[in-house]
């Protein structure tokens, strides 16, 4: 025993065996809701926005480390697992940020009913994937027009 | 409440909610900024990635970005440690996981400083 608050979950079944009782809230009581979701969402995406921070500072610390460093930064950034990557990141960020402006109005004591959360769930949910979805696809074109210029215009 | 609160935190919560809360609301504009620089940036070659990162007020904004944003992770990773990591494991998580954001940090400052110096070199 590594807790002391482990003493608490002992209980016993109908039998006499010892078992483990669940901690509360126990997940797998509840239905899963709009709400619940955009809350654990909320902090995956947190973590998953962390992670692409770090992988954005490898970008940076590979600039600064000499040009052929940055050269494999880039066949990184260029591939397709990179730029599925850096959607992922863009849409955690995004999601995260919205989610902590919503915070942010619940702080206030504003929107907590429970058909004002519902209602802003969904709102949320389609803000988040139009501006997430418009920002990779508005990256994912500055990045072909800067080809295409570098080229010349010929593919 | 004296048993409860035996791993530390008694006295931190409200400090941690509003260190939480104030980094978020900084983090507003200087994402926003970085979404800006993110668009120009895509696709960029070396000279023009060292060349716009390594201007002065960019690298600045860069710094406070980096800054800010491992700050606000590193409070919001500790608190999905403590509610998850419990016992023994708890100390050595919470150290790595405000080790790994400062190094983190003090990497991205580096480069960001390392990149304003490079970039002095390329225009003089």
């Amino acid at each position: 025993m590594q807790d002391v608050r482990e003493a608490f979950y002992v209980g016993s079944r109908s039998d006499g065996t010892l078992t483990r009782r669940p901690m509360s809230p126990h997940l797998q009581v509840y239905k899963m809701r709009l709400s619940m979701f955009m809350s654990i969402a909320s902090r995956v995406t947190g973590v998953v926005a962390t992670a692409g921070a770090a992988l954005a500072v490898g970008w940076l610390a590979a600039l600064a480390w000499s040009p052929a460093a940055f050269a494999r930064a880039r066949k990184v950034t260029g591939s397709v697992p990179g730029q599925v990557i850096l959607a992922g990141w863009i849409l955690s960020l995004v999601w995260h940020m919205v989610g902590g402006l919503r915070h942010f109005l619940w702080d206030t004591g504003h929107r907590y009913q429970r058909r004002a959360i519902n209602r802003d769930g969904r709102i949320a949910l389609g803000v988040i994937l139009l501006t997430a979805a418009g920002l990779t696809g508005a990256v994912a074109g500055v990045s072909r027009m800067r080809a295409v210029a570098r080229t010349g215009g010929v593919r | 409440m004296g048993s409860s609160s035996s791993a530390g935190d008694r006295h931190s919560g409200t400090g941690h909610w509003i260190a939480e809360r104030a980094s978020a609301a900084a983090l507003l504009p200087l994402t926003g900024w970085f979404a800006v620089q993110m668009l120009r940036l895509s696709g960029a070659d070396y000279d023009e990635a060292v060349e716009q990162n390594g201007r002065p007020g960019h690298a600045a904004m860069l710094m406070l970005l980096i800054g800010t944003t491992f700050y606000h992770a590193e409070g919001g990773l500790q608190v999905i440690a403590d509610d998850y990591v419990h016992g023994a494991a708890r100390k050595p998580v919470r150290i790595a996981i405000r080790a790994g954001m400062a190094g983190l940090a003090l990497t991205g400052l580096v480069s960001v400083l390392r990149v304003a110096g490079l970039r002095r070199r390329l225009t003089s």
